[in-house]
Protein backbone atom coordinates (compact mmCIF):
# COMPACT_ATOMS: atom_id res chain seq x y z
CA UNK A 1 0.00 0.00 0.00
CA UNK A 2 1.32 3.59 -1.17
CA UNK A 3 4.59 1.22 -1.82
CA UNK A 4 4.89 0.49 2.13
CA UNK A 5 4.57 -3.09 2.86
CA UNK A 6 1.33 -4.49 5.36
CA UNK A 7 4.84 -6.08 7.31
CA UNK A 8 5.50 -2.76 7.25
CA UNK A 9 2.86 -1.24 8.49
CA UNK A 10 2.72 -3.83 11.30
CA UNK A 11 6.23 -2.65 12.34
CA UNK A 12 4.47 0.15 13.25
CA UNK A 13 1.61 -1.14 15.08
CA UNK A 14 3.87 -2.71 17.25
CA UNK A 15 5.91 0.51 17.99
CA UNK A 16 2.10 2.29 18.63
CA UNK A 17 1.78 -1.23 21.22
CA UNK A 18 4.94 0.15 23.22
CA UNK A 19 3.18 4.23 22.99
CA UNK A 20 0.30 2.65 24.70
CA UNK A 21 2.05 0.48 27.07
CA UNK A 22 4.69 3.53 28.10
CA UNK A 23 1.63 6.12 28.20
CA UNK A 24 0.06 3.42 31.01
CA UNK A 25 2.98 3.27 33.18
CA UNK A 26 3.30 6.79 33.24
CA UNK A 27 -0.32 7.56 34.06
CA UNK A 28 -0.17 4.63 36.88
CA UNK A 29 3.23 6.31 37.52
CA UNK A 30 1.80 9.88 37.69
CA UNK A 31 -1.11 8.73 39.71
CA UNK A 32 0.91 7.14 42.33
CA UNK A 33 3.25 10.07 42.70
CA UNK A 34 0.64 12.65 42.00
CA UNK A 35 -1.85 12.00 44.63
CA UNK A 36 0.38 12.43 47.48
CA UNK A 37 2.04 15.44 45.69
CA UNK A 38 -1.69 17.19 45.79
CA UNK A 39 -2.33 16.61 49.06
CA UNK A 40 0.56 17.67 50.00
CA UNK A 41 0.15 20.63 48.17
CA UNK A 42 -3.08 21.82 50.11
CA UNK A 43 -1.94 20.63 53.04
CA UNK A 44 -1.55 23.05 56.30
CA UNK A 45 2.12 21.61 56.98
CA UNK A 46 4.57 24.28 55.82
CA UNK A 47 6.99 21.85 55.07
CA UNK A 48 5.33 19.76 53.06
CA UNK A 49 3.54 22.58 51.21
CA UNK A 50 6.69 24.08 50.00
CA UNK A 51 8.63 20.99 49.22
CA UNK A 52 5.68 19.93 46.75
CA UNK A 53 5.56 23.10 45.65
CA UNK A 54 9.35 23.25 44.72
CA UNK A 55 8.96 19.40 43.57
CA UNK A 56 6.07 20.77 40.84
CA UNK A 57 8.34 23.78 40.11
CA UNK A 58 11.67 22.12 39.09
CA UNK A 59 9.92 18.94 37.15
CA UNK A 60 7.42 21.30 35.34
CA UNK A 61 10.62 23.76 34.41
CA UNK A 62 12.83 20.68 32.69
CA UNK A 63 11.99 20.06 29.15
CA UNK A 64 10.66 16.65 28.79
CA UNK A 65 13.37 15.29 26.56
CA UNK A 66 15.99 15.94 29.51
CA UNK A 67 14.12 14.58 31.83
CA UNK A 68 14.99 11.47 29.73
CA UNK A 69 18.43 11.84 29.24
CA UNK A 70 18.61 12.70 33.22
CA UNK A 71 17.52 9.55 34.18
CA UNK A 72 18.53 7.15 31.43
CA UNK A 73 22.59 8.27 31.59
CA UNK A 74 21.89 9.75 35.33
CA UNK A 75 21.07 6.09 36.38
CA UNK A 76 23.64 3.96 34.38
CA UNK A 77 26.05 6.19 35.87
CA UNK A 78 25.68 4.50 39.42
CA UNK A 79 26.10 1.30 37.71
CA UNK A 80 22.50 0.40 37.45
CA UNK A 81 22.37 -0.91 34.11
CA UNK A 82 18.79 0.53 32.94
CA UNK A 83 17.01 -0.49 29.72
CA UNK A 84 15.06 2.31 28.06
CA UNK A 85 11.58 1.04 28.64
CA UNK A 86 12.62 1.64 32.87
CA UNK A 87 14.05 5.01 32.05
CA UNK A 88 11.34 6.35 29.69
CA UNK A 89 8.91 4.84 32.56
CA UNK A 90 10.43 7.11 35.47
CA UNK A 91 10.73 10.17 32.99
CA UNK A 92 7.29 9.76 32.40
CA UNK A 93 6.00 9.33 35.77
CA UNK A 94 8.36 12.32 37.32
CA UNK A 95 6.54 14.39 34.16
CA UNK A 96 3.01 13.29 34.73
CA UNK A 97 3.37 13.52 38.99
CA UNK A 98 3.77 17.33 38.66
CA UNK A 99 1.11 17.85 36.36
CA UNK A 100 -1.12 15.85 37.77
CA UNK A 101 -0.78 16.93 41.21
CA UNK A 102 -1.23 20.22 40.18
CA UNK A 103 -4.15 19.58 38.22
CA UNK A 104 -5.50 17.21 41.22
CA UNK A 105 -4.92 20.19 43.41
CA UNK A 106 -7.17 22.35 42.02
CA UNK A 107 -9.84 19.83 41.56
CA UNK A 108 -9.75 19.60 45.81
CA UNK A 109 -9.97 23.47 46.23
CA UNK A 110 -12.62 23.81 43.45
CA UNK A 111 -14.85 21.98 46.53
CA UNK A 112 -16.49 24.81 48.48
CA UNK A 113 -14.73 25.23 51.43
CA UNK A 114 -18.29 25.44 53.17
CA UNK A 115 -18.62 21.62 52.16
CA UNK A 116 -15.57 21.16 54.75
CA UNK A 117 -16.69 23.72 57.03
CA UNK A 118 -20.46 21.50 57.32
CA UNK A 119 -18.65 18.31 57.59
CA UNK A 120 -16.38 19.97 60.70
CA UNK A 121 -20.13 21.27 62.38
CA UNK A 122 -20.91 17.43 62.22
CA UNK A 123 -18.01 16.40 63.92
CA UNK A 124 -16.28 14.59 61.36
CA UNK A 125 -13.07 14.58 61.73
CA UNK A 126 -10.64 16.25 59.02
CA UNK A 127 -9.74 12.82 56.91
CA UNK A 128 -13.28 11.37 57.30
CA UNK A 129 -14.38 14.77 55.83
CA UNK A 130 -11.29 14.82 53.14
CA UNK A 131 -12.56 10.80 52.31
CA UNK A 132 -16.60 10.75 52.35
CA UNK A 133 -17.35 14.59 51.40
CA UNK A 134 -14.26 15.93 49.63
CA UNK A 135 -12.49 13.40 47.69
CA UNK A 136 -16.32 12.16 46.13
CA UNK A 137 -16.78 15.50 44.73
CA UNK A 138 -13.11 16.03 43.48
CA UNK A 139 -13.13 13.01 41.73
CA UNK A 140 -15.62 14.05 39.48
CA UNK A 141 -14.25 17.34 38.33
CA UNK A 142 -11.11 15.81 38.29
CA UNK A 143 -12.30 13.39 35.33
CA UNK A 144 -11.91 15.83 32.57
CA UNK A 145 -8.72 17.50 32.81
CA UNK A 146 -7.26 14.27 33.76
CA UNK A 147 -8.22 12.34 30.74
CA UNK A 148 -7.08 15.64 28.89
CA UNK A 149 -3.69 15.33 30.26
CA UNK A 150 -3.68 11.49 29.39
CA UNK A 151 -3.74 12.57 25.68
CA UNK A 152 -0.75 15.20 26.08
CA UNK A 153 1.30 11.72 27.80
CA UNK A 154 0.31 10.12 24.96
CA UNK A 155 2.06 12.37 22.68
CA UNK A 156 4.74 12.93 24.93
CA UNK A 157 6.12 9.44 25.17
CA UNK A 158 7.14 9.80 21.88
CA UNK A 159 10.08 12.17 23.53
CA UNK A 160 11.03 8.59 24.48
CA UNK A 161 13.00 8.35 21.15
CA UNK A 162 15.97 10.47 22.34
CA UNK A 163 17.35 7.48 24.48
CA UNK A 164 16.34 4.92 21.80
CA UNK A 165 13.44 3.68 23.31
CA UNK A 166 11.44 2.02 20.47
CA UNK A 167 7.87 3.39 20.26
CA UNK A 168 5.68 4.41 17.56
CA UNK A 169 7.46 7.18 16.47
CA UNK A 170 10.74 5.20 16.91
CA UNK A 171 9.69 2.59 14.77
CA UNK A 172 8.69 5.31 12.24
CA UNK A 173 12.20 6.78 12.31
CA UNK A 174 13.61 2.96 11.55
CA UNK A 175 10.91 2.60 8.72
CA UNK A 176 11.80 5.88 7.00
CA UNK A 177 15.57 4.88 6.90
CA UNK A 178 14.28 1.50 5.42
CA UNK A 179 11.80 2.97 2.83
CA UNK A 180 13.01 6.55 2.25
CA UNK A 181 8.89 7.57 2.29
CA UNK A 182 8.62 9.73 5.16
CA UNK A 183 5.38 11.46 4.05
CA UNK A 184 3.42 7.99 3.75
CA UNK A 185 5.08 6.71 7.14
CA UNK A 186 4.86 9.65 9.18
CA UNK A 187 1.54 10.13 8.00
CA UNK A 188 0.49 6.73 9.29
CA UNK A 189 2.05 7.55 12.28
CA UNK A 190 0.34 10.34 12.84
CA UNK A 191 -2.96 8.93 11.96
CA UNK A 192 -1.86 6.12 14.74
CA UNK A 193 -1.41 8.97 17.36
CA UNK A 194 -4.90 10.52 16.78
CA UNK A 195 -6.54 7.52 16.20
CA UNK A 196 -5.38 6.85 20.16
CA UNK A 197 -5.70 10.58 20.99
CA UNK A 198 -9.51 10.91 19.45
CA UNK A 199 -11.26 8.80 21.80
CA UNK A 200 -9.66 10.07 25.26
CA UNK A 201 -10.50 13.97 23.86
CA UNK A 202 -14.26 13.16 22.95
CA UNK A 203 -14.30 11.37 26.16
CA UNK A 204 -13.13 14.32 27.95
CA UNK A 205 -15.47 16.47 26.50
CA UNK A 206 -18.66 14.57 26.87
CA UNK A 207 -18.30 14.27 30.35
CA UNK A 208 -17.25 18.00 30.76
CA UNK A 209 -20.27 18.81 29.28
CA UNK A 210 -22.61 16.34 30.83
CA UNK A 211 -20.82 17.57 34.14
CA UNK A 212 -21.66 21.81 33.08
CA UNK A 213 -25.38 20.49 32.39
CA UNK A 214 -25.82 18.88 36.01
CA UNK A 215 -24.39 22.26 37.67
CA UNK A 216 -26.62 24.38 35.50
CA UNK B 1 -20.15 58.50 69.67
CA UNK B 2 -23.45 57.23 71.27
CA UNK B 3 -23.09 57.02 75.12
CA UNK B 4 -22.95 53.37 74.89
CA UNK B 5 -23.52 52.42 79.00
CA UNK B 6 -26.64 54.67 79.08
CA UNK B 7 -28.26 54.06 75.85
CA UNK B 8 -28.07 49.83 75.86
CA UNK B 9 -30.76 48.47 77.88
CA UNK B 10 -28.85 44.99 78.91
CA UNK B 11 -31.13 42.41 80.91
CA UNK B 12 -29.32 38.63 80.54
CA UNK B 13 -31.99 36.42 82.32
CA UNK B 14 -31.12 35.43 85.26
CA UNK B 15 -30.29 32.07 86.28
CA UNK B 16 -32.34 30.18 87.91
CA UNK B 17 -30.68 28.52 91.00
CA UNK B 18 -29.04 24.86 90.24
CA UNK B 19 -29.86 25.42 86.29
CA UNK B 20 -26.52 26.20 84.44
CA UNK B 21 -27.21 28.30 81.19
CA UNK B 22 -26.61 26.23 77.76
CA UNK B 23 -24.82 29.27 76.35
CA UNK B 24 -23.44 31.84 78.55
CA UNK B 25 -21.46 34.63 77.06
CA UNK B 26 -19.23 36.96 79.63
CA UNK B 27 -17.63 39.88 77.72
CA UNK B 28 -16.92 38.30 75.03
CA UNK B 29 -14.63 39.76 72.14
CA UNK B 30 -13.87 39.12 68.55
CA UNK B 31 -11.80 40.65 66.54
CA UNK B 32 -10.95 40.24 62.31
CA UNK B 33 -7.30 41.70 62.12
CA UNK B 34 -8.22 45.10 62.98
CA UNK B 35 -11.65 45.01 63.16
CA UNK B 36 -13.47 44.57 66.55
CA UNK B 37 -16.79 42.76 65.77
CA UNK B 38 -17.78 41.64 69.23
CA UNK B 39 -16.96 44.37 71.56
CA UNK B 40 -17.99 42.48 74.91
CA UNK B 41 -20.99 40.47 74.88
CA UNK B 42 -23.06 39.20 77.69
CA UNK B 43 -26.09 36.63 77.31
CA UNK B 44 -27.16 33.39 78.41
CA UNK B 45 -29.51 30.94 77.15
CA UNK B 46 -31.17 28.44 79.18
CA UNK B 47 -31.90 25.30 78.71
CA UNK B 48 -35.18 25.06 76.28
CA UNK B 49 -35.19 28.56 75.76
CA UNK B 50 -35.21 30.43 72.17
CA UNK B 51 -32.89 33.09 71.79
CA UNK B 52 -33.23 35.66 68.47
CA UNK B 53 -30.55 37.38 67.65
CA UNK B 54 -31.85 40.80 65.24
CA UNK B 55 -29.94 43.05 64.08
CA UNK B 56 -28.45 45.30 61.13
CA UNK B 57 -25.71 44.00 58.58
CA UNK B 58 -22.60 43.83 60.32
CA UNK B 59 -23.81 44.11 63.53
CA UNK B 60 -21.91 40.54 64.61
CA UNK B 61 -25.03 38.05 64.78
CA UNK B 62 -23.31 35.84 62.95
CA UNK B 63 -19.68 36.25 64.55
CA UNK B 64 -21.31 35.72 67.74
CA UNK B 65 -23.68 31.97 66.52
CA UNK B 66 -20.48 30.99 65.01
CA UNK B 67 -18.47 31.29 68.04
CA UNK B 68 -20.82 29.21 69.82
CA UNK B 69 -19.82 25.94 68.00
CA UNK B 70 -16.00 27.23 67.74
CA UNK B 71 -16.01 27.94 63.91
CA UNK B 72 -14.67 31.38 65.47
CA UNK B 73 -12.32 31.62 68.06
CA UNK B 74 -13.16 34.68 70.78
CA UNK B 75 -10.14 36.77 71.40
CA UNK B 76 -11.77 38.04 75.27
CA UNK B 77 -13.96 36.98 77.77
CA UNK B 78 -15.31 33.68 78.81
CA UNK B 79 -18.14 31.54 76.79
CA UNK B 80 -19.36 28.40 77.59
CA UNK B 81 -21.53 25.75 75.51
CA UNK B 82 -23.08 23.02 76.93
CA UNK B 83 -21.22 23.17 80.33
CA UNK B 84 -17.65 23.09 78.38
CA UNK B 85 -15.39 26.61 78.82
CA UNK B 86 -14.18 27.16 74.98
CA UNK B 87 -11.23 28.55 75.86
CA UNK B 88 -10.48 26.01 78.62
CA UNK B 89 -6.96 23.76 78.17
CA UNK B 90 -8.89 20.47 77.72
CA UNK B 91 -11.71 21.85 75.45
CA UNK B 92 -12.71 19.60 72.79
CA UNK B 93 -14.15 21.14 69.70
CA UNK B 94 -15.07 17.58 68.41
CA UNK B 95 -17.09 16.77 71.96
CA UNK B 96 -18.65 20.00 71.67
CA UNK B 97 -19.94 19.82 68.02
CA UNK B 98 -21.62 16.24 68.78
CA UNK B 99 -24.01 18.26 71.34
CA UNK B 100 -24.67 21.49 68.87
CA UNK B 101 -26.09 21.14 65.56
CA UNK B 102 -25.94 24.57 63.01
CA UNK B 103 -27.92 25.19 60.18
CA UNK B 104 -27.03 27.87 57.55
CA UNK B 105 -28.56 30.04 54.82
CA UNK B 106 -26.96 28.14 52.01
CA UNK B 107 -27.89 24.74 53.37
CA UNK B 108 -24.83 23.30 52.38
CA UNK B 109 -26.22 20.05 52.10
CA UNK B 110 -23.49 17.40 50.65
CA UNK B 111 -24.85 17.21 46.54
CA UNK B 112 -23.42 14.16 45.80
CA UNK B 113 -25.08 12.21 48.58
CA UNK B 114 -28.86 11.23 48.95
CA UNK B 115 -30.81 12.70 51.24
CA UNK B 116 -30.81 9.64 53.50
CA UNK B 117 -27.04 9.36 53.57
CA UNK B 118 -26.72 13.14 54.33
CA UNK B 119 -28.67 12.42 57.16
CA UNK B 120 -26.54 9.52 58.02
CA UNK B 121 -22.98 9.99 57.40
CA UNK B 122 -22.35 11.70 60.77
CA UNK B 123 -24.13 9.36 62.90
CA UNK B 124 -22.50 6.35 61.07
CA UNK B 125 -18.88 8.07 60.97
CA UNK B 126 -19.38 9.70 64.27
CA UNK B 127 -21.16 7.69 66.18
CA UNK B 128 -20.84 4.05 64.91
CA UNK B 129 -24.41 3.85 64.34
CA UNK B 130 -24.80 0.44 61.79
CA UNK B 131 -27.13 0.34 58.63
CA UNK B 132 -29.99 -0.88 60.73
CA UNK B 133 -29.87 1.53 63.05
CA UNK B 134 -28.89 5.05 60.83
CA UNK B 135 -32.09 3.94 58.42
CA UNK B 136 -34.28 4.20 61.16
CA UNK B 137 -32.51 7.19 62.54
CA UNK B 138 -33.23 8.90 58.96
CA UNK B 139 -36.88 8.08 58.84
CA UNK B 140 -37.15 9.78 62.42
CA UNK B 141 -35.85 12.95 61.55
CA UNK B 142 -36.88 12.77 58.01
CA UNK B 143 -40.47 12.62 59.47
CA UNK B 144 -39.91 15.43 61.72
CA UNK B 145 -38.64 17.58 58.90
CA UNK B 146 -41.74 16.10 56.76
CA UNK B 147 -39.86 14.74 54.41
CA UNK B 148 -40.26 10.71 54.72
CA UNK B 149 -40.70 10.96 50.94
CA UNK B 150 -37.25 12.19 49.90
CA UNK B 151 -34.96 9.57 51.61
CA UNK B 152 -33.19 8.29 48.10
CA UNK B 153 -33.47 12.09 46.56
CA UNK B 154 -30.37 14.41 45.74
CA UNK B 155 -30.34 17.29 47.07
CA UNK B 156 -30.21 19.06 43.62
CA UNK B 157 -33.73 17.49 43.63
CA UNK B 158 -35.53 19.86 45.63
CA UNK B 159 -36.64 22.79 46.21
CA UNK B 160 -35.09 25.34 47.96
CA UNK B 161 -37.50 24.72 51.43
CA UNK B 162 -36.51 20.99 51.22
CA UNK B 163 -33.17 21.32 51.19
CA UNK B 164 -33.34 23.37 54.54
CA UNK B 165 -35.31 20.64 55.93
CA UNK B 166 -33.09 18.12 55.39
CA UNK B 167 -30.41 20.51 56.43
CA UNK B 168 -32.63 20.47 59.50
CA UNK B 169 -32.64 17.02 59.33
CA UNK B 170 -29.19 16.16 59.37
CA UNK B 171 -27.97 18.31 62.07
CA UNK B 172 -31.25 16.63 64.32
CA UNK B 173 -30.02 13.09 63.69
CA UNK B 174 -26.77 14.09 66.06
CA UNK B 175 -29.31 14.58 68.34
CA UNK B 176 -28.19 17.52 69.60
CA UNK B 177 -28.52 19.71 72.65
CA UNK B 178 -28.37 23.00 71.26
CA UNK B 179 -29.93 24.42 67.88
CA UNK B 180 -28.43 27.22 65.86
CA UNK B 181 -29.53 28.64 62.87
CA UNK B 182 -27.86 31.62 60.91
CA UNK B 183 -30.74 33.07 58.58
CA UNK B 184 -31.75 30.06 57.29
CA UNK B 185 -34.78 31.58 55.02
CA UNK B 186 -32.67 34.12 53.71
CA UNK B 187 -32.05 32.61 50.54
CA UNK B 188 -35.69 31.16 50.14
CA UNK B 189 -38.46 32.60 47.95
CA UNK B 190 -41.10 33.39 50.30
CA UNK B 191 -43.39 30.96 49.35
CA UNK B 192 -41.00 28.60 50.86
CA UNK B 193 -40.06 30.31 54.18
CA UNK B 194 -43.45 29.21 55.76
CA UNK B 195 -42.53 25.80 55.76
CA UNK B 196 -38.93 25.94 57.12
CA UNK B 197 -39.92 28.09 60.00
CA UNK B 198 -43.22 25.80 60.93
CA UNK B 199 -40.36 23.05 61.34
CA UNK B 200 -37.77 25.58 63.65
CA UNK B 201 -41.19 26.34 65.55
CA UNK B 202 -41.85 22.74 66.01
CA UNK B 203 -38.42 22.36 67.32
CA UNK B 204 -39.11 24.97 69.59
CA UNK B 205 -42.34 23.80 71.37
CA UNK B 206 -40.24 20.35 71.65
CA UNK B 207 -38.20 21.95 74.53
CA UNK B 208 -35.18 22.19 71.87
CA UNK B 209 -32.16 24.81 73.19
CA UNK B 210 -32.07 27.13 69.87
CA UNK B 211 -30.31 30.39 68.71
CA UNK B 212 -31.58 32.05 65.57
CA UNK B 213 -30.24 34.95 63.97
CA UNK B 214 -33.35 35.83 61.48
CA UNK B 215 -34.82 38.89 59.86
CA UNK B 216 -38.33 37.44 60.33
CA UNK B 217 -39.68 39.59 63.03
CA UNK B 218 -43.02 38.30 63.48
CA UNK B 219 -40.97 34.74 63.72
CA UNK B 220 -38.85 36.74 66.15
CA UNK B 221 -41.34 37.36 68.21
CA UNK B 222 -43.79 34.30 68.08
CA UNK B 223 -41.22 31.84 68.97
CA UNK B 224 -38.38 33.56 70.89
CA UNK B 225 -38.32 33.48 74.51
CA UNK B 226 -35.53 35.51 74.38
CA UNK B 227 -34.84 38.50 71.67
CA UNK B 228 -31.41 40.00 71.52
CA UNK B 229 -31.36 43.41 69.72
CA UNK B 230 -27.27 43.16 68.72
CA UNK B 231 -26.04 46.74 67.23
CA UNK B 232 -22.17 47.26 66.82
CA UNK B 233 -20.54 44.52 68.18
CA UNK B 234 -23.30 44.97 71.37
CA UNK B 235 -25.97 43.45 73.03
CA UNK B 236 -28.06 46.61 72.63
CA UNK B 237 -31.53 45.46 74.15
CA UNK B 238 -32.41 42.08 75.18
CA UNK B 239 -35.90 41.00 76.79
CA UNK B 240 -39.10 39.21 75.89
CA UNK B 241 -40.72 39.72 72.28
CA UNK B 242 -42.77 42.32 73.99
CA UNK B 243 -39.44 44.50 73.78
CA UNK B 244 -40.26 45.22 70.09
CA UNK B 245 -43.53 46.91 70.69
CA UNK B 246 -41.74 49.40 73.06
CA UNK B 247 -37.76 49.75 71.64
CA UNK B 248 -35.79 51.53 74.81
CA UNK B 249 -33.07 53.00 72.44
CA UNK B 250 -33.04 55.11 69.27
CA UNK B 251 -31.19 52.25 67.80
CA UNK B 252 -33.78 49.61 68.05
CA UNK B 253 -36.87 51.87 67.48
CA UNK B 254 -35.36 52.77 64.07
CA UNK B 255 -34.49 49.29 63.43
CA UNK B 256 -37.70 47.87 64.08
CA UNK B 257 -39.45 50.89 61.88
CA UNK B 258 -37.69 50.26 59.16
CA UNK B 259 -39.62 46.88 58.58
CA UNK B 260 -35.91 44.96 58.38
N1 LIG C 1 -14.01 35.96 58.36
C1 LIG C 1 -14.08 37.30 58.45
N2 LIG C 1 -12.99 38.05 58.19
C2 LIG C 1 -13.02 39.40 58.28
N3 LIG C 1 -14.11 40.10 58.63
C3 LIG C 1 -15.24 39.42 58.90
C4 LIG C 1 -15.28 37.98 58.82
N4 LIG C 1 -16.54 37.58 59.14
C5 LIG C 1 -17.24 38.70 59.39
N5 LIG C 1 -16.47 39.80 59.26
C6 LIG C 1 -16.90 41.20 59.51
O1 LIG C 1 -17.47 41.24 60.78
C7 LIG C 1 -18.58 42.13 60.82
C8 LIG C 1 -19.78 41.40 61.37
O2 LIG C 1 -20.14 40.34 60.50
P1 LIG C 1 -21.33 39.35 60.77
O3 LIG C 1 -21.35 38.41 59.64
O4 LIG C 1 -21.19 38.79 62.13
O5 LIG C 1 -22.58 40.32 60.71
P2 LIG C 1 -24.13 39.95 60.69
O6 LIG C 1 -24.73 40.69 61.81
O7 LIG C 1 -24.30 38.49 60.66
O8 LIG C 1 -24.59 40.61 59.33
P3 LIG C 1 -25.63 40.06 58.23
O9 LIG C 1 -26.98 40.43 58.70
O10 LIG C 1 -25.23 40.81 57.00
O11 LIG C 1 -25.41 38.58 58.10
C9 LIG C 1 -18.77 42.62 59.40
O12 LIG C 1 -18.18 43.90 59.30
C10 LIG C 1 -18.00 41.64 58.57
O13 LIG C 1 -17.49 42.25 57.44
MG1 LIG D 1 -24.93 37.09 59.15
Amino acid sequence: MLGVSLDQYGFLVQGAFWTVVLSLMGFVGGTIVGLPVALARISRGWFLCRASSLYVQFVQGIPLPVIMFVVYFGVSIYGFDVNALVAAAIAMTLYSSAYLGEIWKGCIQAVPKTQWEAGECLALTNLQRFIYIILPQALRIAVPPTVGFLVQIVKNTSYSVVIGFFDLTYSAKILNNATFKPFVIFTAAALIYFAICFPLSRYARRFELRLHRRNA
Amino acid sequence: MTVISMNSVHTPAAPQDGVQPMVSFRDVRKSFGALEVLKGIDLDVMPGQVAALIGRSGSGKSTALRCINGLEKINGGELTVCGRNLRARDFELRELRKEVGIVFQSYNLFPHLTVEQNVTLAPRKVNGLDAAESRALAAEVLEQVGLSDKASSYPEQLSGGQQQRVAIARSLAMRPKLMLFDEVTSALDPELTGEVLRVIGKLAAGGMTMVLVTHEMAFARQVADLVVYMHQGRVWEAGKGTMLDDPQTVELRQFVGSGL
